[in-house]
C-alpha cells in the first residue's frame, strides 16, 4: 500500500485548495486512501497557507521531519517549510516569488533567492525547481500556477497515479472555460520534471 | 442540485468534516436547522444555506446569534422535528443560557448541537474546551475522529437524542471539521415535501418555573444514568489491541495515536480505548479497561476531561493503575496536538529510545519575511479607520483615545499602520466595554463594530448606553455582510445572495435612531473629505454618537447583487 505524506505550501490566493482538491479527487477515483487537512478562515488572502495530504496514514497532519514530499507554490514558503523535511524528502517548488505586503511597505526584506536555492539543492537529495508562474503564463494564465505544480508532482512519479487520472479530475473540478489553460499548465509542469 | 445531496447510497465522496456532518444530518432526517457562522463551524451553515433552496423538506436559517439559533432548533425539536444548530466553541457561550435549561426541558424530535472547537486558536480569541459544557449541562456528547465518523455520528445523534429526549452535543475540532477525507454515503430520506411538526402543550414539561425545574433536574439526573449505560455499551467506544500498557484517547488524537503505534511497530501490542461517546463518561467501560492494565496514558487535546474521569473511576473502584497524561506532564494542556508530539509522549511513557530521523542542517536558511493577515487591497474598513484617525489627529485627540474593537475582519485594525484596536473580549464587547471606559476614565472613546456583530450582540449594550447616558462614539462598519466567515447574510444588507431578494431589510440608521442615540450619521468612507466633515462634530462631542460607515465588502460586491 502506498504510504506518503505530502506537504503543500503557498500563499493565500495561489489556488492551493484547488490543487489539493484535484489531487484528493484523483486519489479517491483511483481508490487510494487519502486524507488531508486544510486551513480556512481568518483573512488568508496573502497569508501563509498549507495543505497536509496523507496517503495510507490516518493523521491528516504532518509534523517536523515527517514530510515525504514538499510541494511549494512559492519559494519563500518552500524554505519556511523545510523543518518539516528530512534529507530524503523530495522537494518540488516554483521559484517565482510572491512579495508580501509587509516587504512592499518596507517593514521586512525578501531574501535573495539564488544563493538560498543553491543551498537547497545541495542539502536535499531530490530537488525540482522551476518558474511555475512563468510556465502558467505561457499556458494561458498565471492563475494556473497551481496546476503547473500539480503537473510536476504527477510527473515526479512519486504517486501511483496516471497522468490521465489527474486530468480527469482536473476537468471535473475546473470551470469549463478555464479547462484548456489548466490542462496546458498541468502538461508544462509534468514535462518540466518527467 | 448540490453533489452532496445528489450522491446515491454507497457513493464515495471526498468531503470536509463539516460537509460530512451535513450529509450525516440529511441521512438522519434533519428538518430544521439554524446557525450563526463562526470558524471552524462555518461550512456547515454555508452548505445548509446552499442546499435548502433545492429541498422543500428542509428549513435552514442564519439567525442573528447562536442563542437565537439554538432556540429555533429547540422549538422545532419540541414540536417533534429533527433539528440542528451549529456554532464555533465561543458561540456556545452565547447560547449557554438556552443550553443549560434546555437540558432540563429536553426535546421530542432529535436535536443535535454542533460545537466546533479551535485548539491553538487558529481563528478564535480563546481555545476553551467545550467538552466541559457536556459535563456542565449534563448532556450526552459524541466526538468524531474523522469526516466519515462525523457523518455517521451525526445521523446516530438524532436517534440517541430521541431515545433520551435530550439534545446531543457533537463536538469537533478544527482538525476534524477541516479535514478532508473519503466519506461513505447512506440513503437520504425524501426531502421533496415540506414537513410540519406539532407542539403538544404540557406546561409541567416545557415551562421551567421553579416547581417544574426542580422536577426536571431530577429527570435530567436519571437520564444521565440511563445515558451512562448507553455509553458503556456504545460501539463508538471500542478497544483495540492487547497488553499491560493502555491508552485512552478521543477526537483527532485517535489518529495520531494509531499512526504512532504503527510507526513504532507496536500495533496490537498496546491496549487502546478509543472513545467516541465521551459524555456521560462510560464509567463501567473505563473501570474494566483500567483493571486490565498497569499503566495508562490519556491522549486528548486541551483539558484533562477523560483523564480526570479515569482518575475518578480508579479512585472509586480502588484501582491502582498508573494514569499518565497532563497531570504527570506527559502531554500539554495547551494548543492542538501534532502526530510528532503524541509519538514523543508515547515514547516517553513507554520508556522507549527515540529514533530521530536525520535532520539536514538548515542554518543557511535566510530570515524569511512573515505574511501576517491583512485587510484586502481596497477594503472599506481601511478607509473608515483613516477617516476617523485623521479627524482625531486634527482634534488633537488621537493619543487620548481608547479604541475598543470587536470580532470581524476589522479586528486587523490592530496592526500597523492603523493600530486602532485597544480592547476586545468577545462578540459585542466593543459597545459594552465602551460604557465601562466612559465611566472609569476621562479618555475619549471610539469603538468599532461590524454590521453582523452589531445585530449579534451590539443592540442591547447600545440601548444600555443610551439609557445610562454613556459618552462614546460607536462606528458601525457596515460592509453589508458577515465577511470574515464567508459572506453570510445580514438583516441590514442591500446586496443579496440570489433567493434572498424578497427578505425585508432592517435599516441600521433607523434602528440606531429608534434606540434614542442623540447623534447619528451615515458616511461613505471612500469619499474621504465629505466623510471627515460629517463625523467631526460627533468625534468632538462628549455625548454618545454613532457613525455608520457604509460600503460593501469588495469581495462580496463581486459575488452578490443588488
Amino acid at each position: 500500500m502506498t504510504k506518503l505524506r505530502i506537504l503543500a505550501v503557498g500563499v493565500g490566493g495561489q489556488g492551493i485548495l484547488l490543487f489539493s482538491r484535484v489531487l484528493g479527487e484523483t486519489c479517491l477515483n483511483e481508490g487510494l486512501p487519502v486524507a488531508m487537512s486544510e486551513v480556512h478562515g481568518m483573512a488568508q488572502r496573502g497569508g501563509v497557507v498549507e495543505t497536509n495530504i496523507v496517503l495510507g496514514w490516518k493523521s491528516p497532519l504532518i509534523s517536523e521531519g515527517e514530510a515525504d514530499v514538499l510541494v511549494g507554490l512559492e519559494p519563500v514558503e518552500t524554505l519556511r517549510a523545510l523543518p518539516r523535511c528530512r534529507r530524503d524528502t523530495v522537494i518540488i517548488s516554483s521559484t517565482d516569488p510572491v512579495v508580501p505586503q509587509i516587504v512592499k511597505d518596507g517593514l521586512a526584506t525578501y531574501p535573495e533567492l539564488e544563493p538560498a536555492l543553491a543551498k537547497l539543492r545541495e542539502t536535499f537529495d531530490r530537488v525540482y525547481l522551476f518558474p511555475g508562474e512563468k510556465l502558467a503564463k505561457e499556458a494561458g494564465t498565471s492563475r494556473a500556477l497551481n496546476m503547473v505544480v500539480l503537473g510536476a508532482l504527477a510527473g515526479s512519479g512519486l504517486l501511483p497515479l496516471s497522468k490521465e487520472a489527474f486530468l480527469n479530475s482536473l476537468r471535473k473540478l475546473v470551470k469549463p472555460k478555464y479547462i484548456e489553460a489548466n490542462e496546458k499548465a498541468f502538461e508544462a509542469g509534468f514535462n518540466v520534471i518527467k | 442540485m448540490h453533489p452532496i445531496v445528489e450522491a446515491a447510497k454507497g457513493e464515495k465522496l471526498l468531503l470536509l468534516g463539516n460537509e460530512a456532518i451535513v450529509r450525516g444530518a440529511l441521512e438522519g432526517g434533519l428538518r430544521v436547522a439554524a446557525a450563526y457562522p463562526g470558524t471552524p463551524s462555518s461550512e456547515i451553515g454555508n452548505l445548509l444555506f446552499q442546499i435548502e433552496r433545492d429541498l422543500p423538506g428542509l428549513y435552514f436559517e442564519f439567525s442573528t446569534n447562536e442563542k437565537v439559533a439554538m432556540e429555533v432548533a429547540a422549538a422545532a425539536a419540541a414540536s417533534g422535528l429533527r433539528s440542528l444548530t451549529c456554532m464555533k466553541h465561543v458561540g456556545l457561550n452565547v447560547a449557554a443560557d438556552a443550553l443549560m435549561t434546555l437540558a432540563y426541558i429536553g426535546v421530542r424530535g432529535g436535536m443535535v448541537i454542533i460545537t466546533a472547537d479551535d485548539p491553538s486558536c487558529h481563528s478564535s480569541q480563546n481555545e476553551q474546551d467545550n467538552r466541559l459544557y457536556a459535563r456542565f449541562s449534563g448532556l450526552p456528547m459524541l466526538e468524531p475522529t474523522t469526516p466519515d465518523e462525523a457523518r455517521r455520528m451525526t445521523a446516530y445523534a438524532f436517534e440517541l437524542s430521541e431515545k433520551l429526549e435530550l439534545p446531543v452535543i457533537l463536538r469537533t475540532t478544527t482538525r476534524v471539521s477541516h479535514a478532508r477525507a473519503v466519506v461513505d454515503t447512506d440513503e437520504l430520506p425524501d426531502y421533496s415535501q415540506p414537513v410540519k411538526g406539532r407542539f403538544e402543550k404540557d406546561p409541567r414539561r416545557w415551562v421551567p418555573v421553579p416547581a417544574v425545574a426542580r422536577v426536571r433536574h431530577q429527570v435530567l439526573l436519571e437520564k444521565i444514568r440511563e445515558a451512562t449505560v448507553l455509553a458503556d455499551g456504545s460501539s463508538w467506544n471500542r478497544i483495540l489491541g492487547e497488553g499491560d500498557f493502555g491508552i485512552i484517547t478521543s477526537g483527532v488524537a485517535v489518529n495520531y495515536v494509531l499512526d504512532a503505534l504503527e510507526e513504532l511497530g507496536l500495533e496490537g501490542k498496546v491496549k487502546v480505548l478509543v472513545l467516541g461517546f465521551t459524555h456521560p463518561h462510560p464509567t463501567g467501560l473505563l473501570a474494566n479497561f483500567l483493571k486490565g492494565i498497569e499503566t495508562c496514558l490519556v491522549v486528548e487535546e486541551l483539558e484533562p476531561f477523560l483523564e480526570e474521569a479515569a482518575r475518578l473511576v480508579a479512585q472509586e473502584r480502588g484501582l491502582s493503575t498508573n494514569i499518565l497524561g497532563k497531570a504527570t506532564g506527559h502531554l500539554p494542556r495547551l494548543y492542538e496536538f501534532t502526530p510528532g508530539l503524541v509519538k514523543g509522549a508515547l515514547i516517553r511513557a513507554l520508556g522507549l529510545e527515540e529514533q530521530k530521523p536525520e535532520r539536514p542542517d538548515l542554518s543557511w536558511v535566510p530570515e524569511l519575511p512573515p505574511r501576517p493577515p491583512t485587510l484586502c487591497p481596497g477594503c472599506p474598513h481601511r478607509e473608515t479607520y483613516l477617516v476617523v484617525k485623521e479627524v482625531l489627529e486634527e482634534l488633537g485627540e488621537a493619543e487620548n483615545t481608547i479604541y475598543p474593537t470587536d470580532i470581524g475582519c476589522y479586528t486587523l485594525g490592530l496592526l500597523p499602520p492603523i493600530q486602532m484596536a485597544d480592547y476586545l473580549i468577545c462578540m459585542g464587547s466593543s459597545v459594552g466595554s465602551s460604557c465601562g471606559f466612559s465611566v472609569a476614565t476621562d479618555q475619549r472613546i471610539v469603538s468599532f463594530i461590524g454590521d453582523s456583530t452589531f445585530f449579534h450582540a451590539g443592540l442591547s449594550p447600545l440601548a444600555s448606553a443610551v439609557y445610562n447616558k454613556h459618552r462614546f462614539t460607536l462606528v458601525i462598519m457596515d460592509n453589508e455582510t458577515t465577511a470574515m466567515t464567508g459572506h453570510q447574510p445580514v438583516p441590514s444588507q442591500e446586496l443579496r445572495w440570489p433567493g434572498l431578494e424578497d427578505r425585508p431589510r432592517i435599516d441600521l440608521e433607523a434602528v440606531v435612531k429608534a434606540l434614542g442615540v442623540p447623534q447619528v450619521v451615515t458616511i461613505n468612507p471612500y469619499r474621504k473629505e465629505e466623510a471627515k466633515a460629517a463625523v467631526k462634530p460627533i468625534l468632538a462631542s462628549n455625548e454618545l454618537g454613532v457613525i455608520i460607515s457604509k460600503a460593501p465588502c469588495i469581495l462580496f460586491r463581486g459575488r452578490a447583487k443588488k
